[in-house]
Parts: structure tokens; C-alpha cells; sequence
């Protein structure tokens, strides 16, 4: 099966046509739709298996050779990444089939929600940089229409904020790619890296650091790094949770998979901008933190947490040795899976009481006790608490910048988990425990069905990070692949 | 050529900052509308503006212009047609539901209104 990897693409692809034609039977949307996920599922185990045991895969798409045409790459780190995005897309479903509404449902949400991860899935496994630009505009496309998807009042004023600036983003990404091409004259990854690597023998171009930073600042804007991350409180705040669990989850790491992507394949000889990426994924976790423990509203906290842990990940990218590559990959994972957790948590407790103000929630524990302690979990999880997956990450991103003797970095990520840990703390402290109240929505929200989603992630993290023996030749693998860009570019273009 | 078209393109650029940056949500989309008249520009400027046939094989001219740019071109024109469009509706809607279009005017984050 040459054609395994552009699996993950087309079905959802697929999907999303047949649901557009089903839009009225809400029953029928669901089984379809439920079926693709699973297909989609599958798929990528075997593509993770396929790329373990015979390396990376590449596929020419209508035969034309590798720097003509557009070539699709799955490496173990787009691999690993695609199969998250499916579970984490799966998880989001069965969520929306109890929360998100018939009204919502009958005007195409499974349909764009199945464009969302073609977009998703897209920007994973593409090895062409303008390629890659389509597929973020199919991802954000979906995305505008998600969060827009129901016409509230909030969700249109937000809605014009997160389109302009993923507008003017977009335009950016366009003339980056333009000043590319006319320095190395090509659009395949593979190609650009070997040509790069050609025209620095004594030391890069300072055009080349111009194109790196403006790639920064494309896909920082996308995966809200430190300045670049003012437009992410608001707009995440307006839609409902299962496409906020999406959003946070998905939208962001494909950011901060294509700073990763470009700076290790096309920049690695590029150590200033590898600076400016330190200092700001420094700012970013420190920013993060700010925000996180200064709220008082469940969703924002949360909100907040996403850019804490994009700083640290790029802070790990940044290292560039084995140890805080390795220790990225493992991170950005875990973060996917319990980011996505969490917002659904979140989601559940607004159901029940209403509101996301925490100063109005308090005793949830007693009449809840199965949300309360899937939240503890979570929560541990998130700060890594050593059985749980964040442990091993953030330990490997630690040490590989002690090793690299980036010691205030490695320190600020330290730190930055107490306050991680007293961020979630906080709302379990003052959300579950205390003085038992009644809530208005308590009747109508089947606590138990919703349950299920966030339960299966919280469990996957939570083998994730027991069975991390188990788990870490796989990253390591793909830790291999970004530290070596010419196993990637020998897979490509197969001289 | 190029410097006259990167003075142009420069231009562009810079309305679409200012118009950006201004209140009306109209003026903005305008701006938008620039912005991506500027980078679209810019790309066929980068890929080269040297004299050839128009890249069609039944010319049978000796040299032709880079095909390649403009395939992109083409393609981030009707992106950003699709997402203009959604733009100018959304606008639309929100003029309807929120009866203002000063942005200044849309702030806050009360929750669940």
C-alpha cells in the first residue's frame, strides 16, 4: 500500500463531502461520521507501525518526481502526531454527539468538523511548503466556520478578531514563501533544506535569518507564542467545548509543529534565530504563567496553560541536542492529549453549574465524584507529577537545556510547573471541594455520557505516561529524524 | 522592473497597515483586500520578471516565464477570495446582531451573552 499516508486526509476529506449531503438526518451524520473516525484511527496506528519498522515514508503524489511535485512525507513525528489528532478527533466526537445541539448540528458541523482535521492532518504530513500553506487556510477556513457556528453575540465578535489576524497571518505566510522561492527557487521541504545547506558553507545568509524570523512570526501567530498570542484568550473563549477542546488541542500545535518542522529541516545552521526562539519561548512560558495564575475563570486558566505549554515545547526545540528534542516531541504529545482533556473537564463543569466564573463553583465533589477526580488526574498530569505523562517530557526538555548550558531557561521551565500545578489546583480546591451548592443546568446535563470522552483521553495519558518505557523509541525515532534533516531529505529525494 | 515593483508592492503594503489599523470594520476589509493584492504581487515579482512567452508549449518560443508562481498566485487568489467573502458576510451578521461596525465597540468578554 503506497498509498497508505494520504489516508488520514482522504477519508475525513470524504467524510466531509458525505456529511454535507446528509445535513437533516442528525442520526445518520453520527454513524458516518463515528465510522470515519475510527477508519481514520486505524489508519494512522498502522502508518506509526509502518514508519517504526521500515523508516520514513514518502509518497510522490501522481508519480512526478520528489522536487517537481508535491510530495507527502510521514515521518514518527508527523506519524505520532496524525494518530493523537485522530484519538483527540474521536474524543471531541462522542463529546458532541451529548453537548453541542441539533441546531448546530443540522447546519453542517460534522461536515466542517471533518474539514478541520483534513486541514489538520494535511499540515502534518505534507513535504511541500506551499502545499502546507493550503492546508493551514483548509484548516482555519474550518475553523472560522466553527467558531462562528451558532451566531451568538460573543461568538461573532470574536469570530472578526480571529479571522483578521489569521488573515494578516496568512498574507505574511504567502510573502515568506515568496522570498523563499526566490532565494532557493524551490517549494519542496526536502529540496529547500539540501539547497540551504548548499548556499551556507560559510556560515547562512542574513536573508535566510530575515526568512526564518518572518517564518517565526507566521507560526507564532498560528501557534500563539509570546507576542504573537493576544488574540488567543479572547477568540478561545467564545465557542462551545467541544470545538474549544479542537482549537486547543489541534490549532495551536499545528504552529507549533511547523516552527519545529522549518527551523530543525531549513534553519538548524541558523543559531540566531534559534536565540530569538529561545528568549521568546522563555517570554511565552513566563506570559503564560501570568495569565494563568492571575484568572479566576475556569476556561481562561486553562486558555492560558496552552501558551505556557507551547513556550516550553519551543523551549525544547530551541536546545536542539537529543535529550530536549526528545524530551519536545514527548511534551507536545502529552500536551495535545491532556489539553484536549481538560477542555472537555471544563466543558462538563460549565454544563452543570452555568458558569465559568470559579468564584460561583464549589463542591462539586460530592455529587460528582467521577469529574472530580478525572480533573485530579488530569490536573497532576498537566503540572508532571512523576507516574503521569508530563513527567517525562518536561524531565528530558530540563535536562537537555542544562546540557545545552541554557540554565535560566531550564530553570524557568521548572518553575513554571509549580505554577502550573497551582493554576489547576485552584480550580480543584475551589471548584470541587467546599460548601455543596445547587446549580440551574444541574438536571439537564447527562454528566455521565460526557463523562466518557475526557475519562478515555485522561486514561491514554495516563498509560502514555506509565507505559513511557514502551512508548520511547517511537520518540526518540522521531527525535532522530529532526535532529538528522538529511535522513528526511535522503527519504525524499532518493538519489 | 523589480525595484519599481517593490516600491509598488511597498505601497500596497502600507495602506493595508493603515487601513488595518483604523476603526471601521469596513476599512479594515479593504485593508485586507490590499494586503493580499500586495503579497500576491509580491510573489510574481520574486519568481522573476525577466521577458518570456507566456508559458503556454503552443507558443514555441525559446524562452518562457516561470510557470510556477503563477500556479501559486492563482491559488492564493481564490483562498483568499473564499475567506474574503466569509469575512464580508460575517461582518454583515454581526452588523445585523451587534448594530455597530466600530470594532471599538466590541470589546469586553462578559461570559455566556
Amino acid at each position: 500500500m503506497t498509498n497508505l499516508i494520504i489516508l488520514p486526509i482522504l477519508i475525513p476529506l470524504f467524510t466531509g463531502v458525505v456529511l454535507i449531503f446528509l445535513n437533516k438526518r442528525i442520526t445518520g451524520q453520527r454513524v458516518v461520521a463515528i465510522f470515519s473516525s475510527i477508519g481514520t484511527m486505524i489508519a494512522a496506528g498502522v502508518i506509526v507501525q509502518k514508519v517504526r519498522t521500515d523508516g520514513i515514508q514518502s509518497l510522490n503524489v501522481s508519480s512526478w518526481d520528489a522536487p517537481f511535485g508535491i510530495t507527502l512525507v510521514s515521518d514518527m513525528f508527523s506519524a505520532l502526531l496524525v494518530l493523537i489528532t485522530s484519538i483527540i478527533a474521536f474524543a471531541c466526537l462522542i463529546y458532541s454527539f451529548k453537548s453541542i445541539g441539533q441546531e448546530r448540528e443540522k447546519y453542517y458541523y460534522y461536515a466542517v468538523f471533518n474539514f478541520l482535521l483534513v486541514g489538520v492532518n494535511g499540515a502534518f504530513t505534507t513535504g511541500d511548503i506551499f502545499n502546507l500553506f493550503v492546508f493551514f487556510e483548509v484548516m482555519l477556513m474550518s475553523s472560522y466556520v466553527l467558531l462562528v457556528l451558532g451566531g451568538t453575540k460573543i461568538q461573532l465578535r470574536e469570530s472578526i478578531k480571529y479571522l483578521l489576524v489569521n488573515v494578516i497571518s496568512s498574507a505574511l505566510f504567502v510573502v515568506a514563501v515568496a522570498y523563499l522561492y526566490s532565494v532557493v527557487g524551490t517549494l519542496n521541504m526536502a529540496h529547500i533544506s539540501s539547497r540551504i545547506n548548499e548556499i551556507s558553507v560559510n556560515g547562512m545568509p542574513g536573508i535566510l535569518t530575515v526568512i526564518a524570523v518572518l517564518f517565526l512570526i507566521v507560526f507564532g501567530l498560528k501557534g500563539a507564542i509570546f507576542p504573537l498570542y493576544f488574540w488567543m484568550p479572547g477568540s478561545y473563549y467564545a465557542p462551545p467545548a467541544p470545538v474549544l477542546t479542537l482549537f486547543g488541542a489541534l490549532l495551536t500545535k499545528v504552529g507549533v509543529y511547523s516552527i519545529t518542522r522549518t527551523y530543525t529541516l531549513f534553519f538548524y545552521h541558523d543559531m540566531d534565530a534559534f536565540g530569538i526562539l529561545t528568549i521568546l519561548a522563555i517570554l511565552s512560558i513566563v506570559f503564560g504563567v501570568i495569565g494563568a495564575i492571575a484568572y479566576w475563570d475556569i476556561k481562561n486558566i486553562i486558555i492560558y496553560n496552552i501558551i505556557i505549554a507551547v513556550g516550553v515545547i519551543l523551549y525544547g526545540v530551541s536546545v536542539l541536542n537529543t535529550a530536549s528534542l526528545t524530551g519536545a516531541v514527548y511534551y507536545l504529545i502529552h500536551d495535545m492529549l491532556i489539553k484536549a482533556a481538560l477542555f472537555l473537564l471544563v466543558g462538563i463543569v460549565i454544563t452543570i453549574t452555568g458558569t465559568s466564573n470559579l468564584r460561583n463553583i464549589s463542591g462539586l465533589i460530592t455529587r460528582y465524584p467521577g469529574l472530580g477526580w478525572t480533573f485530579f488526574i488530569a490536573a497532576l498530569a498537566l503540572a508532571g507529577i512523576p507516574p503521569l505523562s508530563g513527567f517525562v517530557g518536561k524531565l528530558l526538555i530540563v535536562q537537555g537545556g542544562f546540557e545545552g548550558e541554557s540554565f535560566i531557561g531550564g530553570f524557568i521551565t521548572l518553575m513554571s510547573s509549580l505554577l502550573v500545578l497551582f493554576s489547576v489546583m485552584k480550580i480543584f480546591i475551589n471548584g470541587f471541594w467546599g460548601k455543596d451548592r445547587t446549580y440551574g443546568g444541574e438536571e439537564k446535563a447527562p454528566v455521565k455520557q460526557l463523562l466518557i470522552a475526557p475519562a478515555i483521553l485522561v486514561a491514554i495519558s495516563a498509560l502514555y505516561g506509565i507505559g513511557s518505557e514502551f512508548i520511547l523509541p517511537y520518540i526518540s525515532q522521531a527525535a532522530d529524524t529532526l535532529l538528522n534533516p538529511k535522513l528526511y531529505i535522503d527519504a525524499v529525494l532518493k538519489e | 522592473m523589480e525595484i519599481l515593483m517593490a516600491f509598488v508592492i511597498g505601497i500596497l503594503f502600507m495602506s493595508a497597515t493603515y487601513l488595518m489599523l483604523s476603526k471601521s470594520l469596513l476599512r479594515i476589509i479593504i485593508g485586507t483586500g490590499l494586503l493580499s493584492h500586495g503579497a500576491h504581487l509580491l510573489i510574481l515579482t520574486m519568481g522573476g520578471l525577466k521577458r518570456g512567452s507566456a508559458p503556454l508549449l503552443g507558443e514555441h518560443a525559446e524562452h518562457y516565464t516561470d510557470p510556477l508562481p503563477q500556479a501559486l498566485i492563482l491559488t492564493a487568489i481564490v483562498i483568499s477570495f473564499g475567506v474574503t467573502a466569509f469575512f464580508l458576510v460575517l461582518a454583515y451578521r454581526s452588523y445585523q446582531e451587534l448594530g455597530t461596525d466600530n470594532v471599538e465597540d466590541m470589546k469586553g468578554t462578559e461570559p455566556n451573552d
